[in-house]
């Protein structure tokens, strides 16, 4: 079930001689765990970093460049002052599901995590079902907005989070649909196999047309998972405060913000994994090295990022009806009638395979 | 067939936004509108039209525009502008004639509503572009805009 880096070896045989079979796989999971939370912690606050760097970019401003070289503490020092913040919040507030909302919600974003292929071996549960797993989870991440909305007892965070529901229940149609379409081609949801498959060719490549017109609904939808604008009317600002999150401050927003940023991260790691070719070099330059696969995998993943950040600063925030009108009236027909299309090219071989 | 032209003009419409945004992001590095005060104390100007304090600018001769008609006190909605004048003798015609002896303005009263210029008929007040003004005692704030020894610019009033 997990299978460790090469590097890791060592530690799995040493653990495994130094006590009983149970508690060595005990301290490996711990293990694990801390790492991912490290990953965690590290890749949201990188990725609050870029955000802003790239939305001055986009402004004509120059962002964070004080703290650090080029402002690469920046992000760092906001959490340290995030972490000595009061943790305030309302006086009717329901205690026990307003202090359990930020867990929901950075749990599932960490559940994600672990099933994405980093590289061969750094890929902590190869799950067989790793697709359906995938989806499951980023609508369970939804609940934990739900309940922090409902229990601040707050009519703006209520309004965000109905919003929210609303948002996800329509887009989580449209993610599942796309990615079916790509399991059309390769035949297994397990994303290990998902990337044997893409040593022909990455799927974009493989299933041409329908693939372009799923990557783009995937992207659109995927963004709207994720909450950011053009789809952020759960908390937008000019009309709500901060949304779901407006009673919520300190260490609890905090997370609630790196789990928006980790969400964003995943979103563009499915598609990196179903998509592009996960850990796979372009044309295979780099198969000798296995090690490189992380590399290549958050080069990928952090140019589908700079996409949805280019989304973010480019497009005015969608209304409700204006958002339910383009899920239900466009990218869901498209979506079906693209999995017709598919279904009939992998039927008649027309895939591209090199 | 509207429904597929809408999706296409729908997608053309998004990408032509990013293109925008895109050339932005590249260009946005030379083009970089934020100011890095402290640092380029040296080398910042500041724009024709920024509203910092009032000045009267005064020729090489030491000579303003200022007749002392009073028009900027009047206009003034909170009194920023103090002007202490005194009759004197007019050098070219041997008339009494007024002029400013004090033209005194408080910056720490001004909230930089620029009727006081627009008001002046002869040009006399500007605006100036310095807002460095932060001083420890709010008396520094209050200027004397026409130099010692200044005089009325010749014809001025005609």
């Amino acid at each position: 079930m997990i299978r460790a880096l090469s590097i890791t070896k060592g530690i799995h045989d040493w653990l495994f001689s130094i006590m009983s079979e149970n508690a060595a796989h005990l301290v490996e999971m711990i293990l694990i765990a801390l790492v991912y939370l490290a990953i965690f912690a590290i890749a949201g606050l990188f990725l609050v970093l870029i955000e802003r760097r790239v939305a001055a970019w986009f402004q004509l401003r120059i962002g964070p460049n004080r703290v650090g070289f080029q402002g690469l503490l920046q992000t760092m020092a906001d959490a340290l002052k995030l972490l000595s913040k009061e943790l305030t919040g309302t006086e009717k507030a329901d205690k026990f599901l307003y202090n359990l909302a930020p867990y929901f919600v950075i749990i599932t974003a960490l559940m994600a995590l672990a099933v994405i292929p980093f590289t061969q071996d750094f890929h902590a549960f190869d799950i067989n079902i790793g697709i359906l797993f995938l989806i499951a989870i980023s609508s369970i991440g939804v609940i934990g907005i739900l309940l922090g909305g409902w229990s601040s007892n707050n009519k703006f965070a209520l309004i965000g989070a109905m919003r929210s529901g609303v948002q996800t229940i329509s887009y989580e149609l449209s993610i599942g649909l796309s990615l079916l379409t790509m399991i059309l081609i390769t035949g297994t949801l397990q994303l290990s196999e998902i990337v044997e498959v893409q040593k022909n060719g990455w799927l974009i490549v493989q299933g041409h047309i329908p693939a372009i017109i799923a990557f783009m609904i995937y992207m659109i939808a995927g963004t709207a998972e994720t909450n950011r604008a053009p789809f952020d009317m759960a908390e937008a600002e000019s009309e709500l405060g901060a949304g779901f999150h407006t009673e919520y401050s300190g260490m609890k927003f905090a997370y609630f913000f790196l789990a928006e940023f980790i969400n964003m991260f995943i979103i563009a790691a499915i598609a990196t994994t179903v998509f592009f070719g996960a850990w796979l070099s372009p044309f295979g330059i780099t198969e000798s090295i296995p090690l490189l696969g992380v590399f290549w995998f958050l080069a990928k993943a952090m140019v589908l990022v700079f996409l949805m950040m280019w989304f973010r600063w480019t497009f005015p925030r969608l209304r409700v009806d204006q958002l339910l009108t383009l899920e239900w009236k466009y990218l869901l027909p498209l979506n079906l009638m693209n999995i017709v299309i598919m279904a009939l090219i992998v039927w008649q071989n027309l895939t591209i395979q090199f | 067939m509207s429904y597929f032209s809408d999706i296409y003009k729908g997608i053309k419409t998004l990408l032509t936004g990013m293109s925008v945004t895109g050339k932005y992001f590249l260009t946005s590095r030379k083009g970089a509108i934020t100011q890095q005060y402290p640092d380029n104390r040296d080398t910042l100007k500041m724009f024709d039209r920024f509203r910092g304090e009032v000045i009267m600018p005064h020729d090489e001769e030491n000579r303003h525009r200022c007749t002392g008609c009073q028009k900027c006190e009047i206009a003034c909605p909170n009194g920023t502008i103090e002007i202490i004048w005194d009759r004197g003798i007019d050098e070219e015609t041997g008339k009494k004639k007024k002029k400013i002896d004090q033209f005194v303005y408080h910056l720490s009263m001004c909230t930089m509503c620029g009727l006081c210029i627009d008001v002046c008929p002869t040009d006399a007040i500007e605006w100036g572009q310095n807002f460095e003004n932060s001083v420890y005692d709010r008396t520094a704030l209050t200027r004397v805009l026409n130099k010692p020894g200044s005089k009325l610019m010749p014809g001025v009033e005609d």
